[in-house]
């Protein structure tokens, strides 16, 4: 999953980097196609070049080394609103058939029945990244046909397009699973199956997505991640198992 | 830090202890609950391990945020019971990222409420009416405008500041100077006093001016469990190890009484730990000076 999400993005793009799986497919696309990717976290490290892998986005190793450090105004203002983030990668307790995603509240706001911890830079980076990634395990609970809120918005919400709504960015156009690869329809707006791992069947995936998924004419064959995508994952980034768990 | 809190942070005020990830003073935060504030409005973007500690310790009455969670740990678990349980009960008014920063940048520009193209298709404007909009008078686009937040007083923490409080500080940056600029009060924390003369040498890294600070404390290792760029460490154990103390809140209980209320102040506290020291101190990794000269 997180092998397969690298590979999505292009060697010089400039990335928005949330912290757990994001975080880790970017590092290891940089250590592996993309060595020119410029990393961009929202804590206002930019062109972070990381030793360590990153517990948190303020970690004190993404400013050694940095290209620049700014203020968190410029980050929003000059970097994401003003159109600059090439890739914005996000994950969530909840994504629905058209890439919206929940990441405050099970339930009712006013009582719900899990509080999650909210927005943070999830809700702009979808609207104003050129493009996003979102990278999620598959399951009827994450997968709901409809979110219980939306933070961050996909491509229709509330009857309406993203055009429509006015957002500048394409949105999320993919979703990056454990058990295949969903891309969104241009034209609906809706997730539909276009890849899949070859250990997966269609009838495992149907059975993971809240909504009656549509499967692309082509399903593509995901190919598994390679020795050194794995080596690098596995011993290098993330030795301590703090974000990948079976599925690499 | 005693009397700096007893007189600048009183029950009832909007209280901000900024600092993304970086520079976020806990010492401060320990020293509030000390002396047993209550009715607070915690602003935080994050309320981090910080505001986590200080609702359990039952210091807060509203929290004013945009994402709540302990990276890579798990859950802020007294907030968590708060507002999922009641225990103890708290207001929440919620933005995102970017709105927080927005209602800063608003507050220390003295403006009423600051424009940003952001929220549309989303439900935070639902639970929370004070995301508001207003047409463009010159292009007739449609922006969100939140409003400005100026806190009655904000806590810096810096790595460095001379006595009149000018402070200077490099690493993440955070809100922190617009906090203080929004703010009616601002009280600085340092690791380490300097001379003016440190001060001026290189002015661009001052990012708080003494003439908006009303009182300097010196605080060595103020952050932990945060950090500070060039002296210590983020103690991840530590913010990884929070994970099961705020999920019981015996736990919490315990935790406070042996590390907050257990200690004197924050030279306490550290005498307490003495292995911190050893573990987060920070190696060298100098940037050569620039040539002010003219």
């Amino acid at each position: 999953m997180t092998a397969v999400a690298a590979r999505e993005l292009r060697d010089g793009e400039v990335v928005f980097v949330g912290i757990g799986l994001p975080n880790l497919a970017c590092n290891l696309a940089r250590a592996t196609h993309a060595p020119n990717l410029v990393l961009i976290y929202e804590s206002g490290a930019v062109g972070a070049v990381p030793e360590r892998l990153p517990v948190s986005i303020g970690d004190p190793a993404l400013v050694t080394g940095a290209l620049m450090v700014c203020g968190m105004a410029d980050v929003f203002q000059y970097f994401l609103q003003n159109g600059r983030i090439e890739v914005g990668f996000l994950g969530g307790a909840q994504v629905d058939r058209y890439g919206n995603i929940n990441t405050t509240v099970i339930g009712d706001y006013a009582a719900p029945k899990v509080r999650l911890p909210g927005s943070g830079g999830a809700a702009e980076i979808a609207i104003h990244a050129r493009r996003t990634l979102i990278i999620t395990r598959a399951s009827k609970r994450v997968l709901p046909e409809r979110v219980d809120f939306i933070t961050s918005p996909g491509q229709r919400a509330k009857g309406k397009s993203r055009r429509e709504l006015g957002m500048p960015g394409a949105g999320p156009v993919k979703i990056i699973t454990d058990l295949g690869v969903l891309e969104a329809n241009a034209e609906s707006g809706e997730m539909e199956l276009a890849a899949l791992y070859p250990s997966v069947t269609l009838d495992a995936m149907r059975a993971a997505v809240g909504w009656p998924l549509v499967a692309r004419a082509t399903i593509a064959a995901l190919a598994a991640p390679a020795a050194r995508e794995l080596t690098l994952l596995r011993d290098v980034l993330d030795p301590h198992r703090r974000y990948l768990s079976g599925a690499a | 830090m005693r009397d700096a809190i007893a007189r600048h942070v009183r029950d009832g005020d909007t209280v901000v202890i900024e600092g993304f990830t970086h520079l976020i003073c806990f010492a401060a935060a320990h020293e509030i609950i000390r002396q047993k504030r209550r009715d607070l409005t915690l602003a935080r973007l994050t309320p981090d391990l910080i505001y986590d500690q200080m609702i359990a310790a039952g210091c807060a009455r509203k929290l004013v945020f945009s994402w709540a969670g302990n990276p890579g740990a798990g859950s802020l678990h007294a907030f968590r019971r708060a507002v999922e349980k009641g225990t103890p009960a708290l207001e929440l008014e919620e933005y995102s990222h970017f709105g927080m920063v927005a209602r800063f940048c608003a507050g220390a520009a003295r403006l009423p409420f600051w424009p940003l193209r952001d929220y549309m298709g989303t439900d935070l404007p639902v639970a929370n009416p004070r995301i508001k909009s207003v047409n463009c008078p010159y292009t007739g686009e449609t922006l969100a405008t939140v409003p400005a937040l100026n806190p009655d007083v904000t806590i810096v923490h810096a790595q460095r500041c001379d006595a009149d409080g000018n402070a200077q500080i490099w690493g993440l940056l955070g809100v922190q100077r617009e906090a203080a600029f929004a703010s009616e009060r601002v009280i600085v924390v340092a690791e380490e006093l300097v001379d003016a003369s440190v001060v001026r040498a290189d002015p661009n890294r001052t990012i708080i001016p003494g003439m908006i600070v009303n009182a300097v404390v010196i605080e060595p290792w103020g952050a932990h469990p945060s950090y500070a760029q060039g002296y210590y460490d983020r103690d991840n154990d530590f913010y990884i190890g929070w994970e099961p103390i705020s999920r019981d809140p015996a736990a919490t209980d315990a935790y406070l009484r042996e590390f907050v209320f257990g200690v004197r102040d924050r030279a306490e506290y550290m005498a307490k730990q003495p292995e911190l020291s050893a573990r987060l101190k920070a190696r060298r990794q100098m940037a050569a000076g620039v040539n002010y000269g003219y």
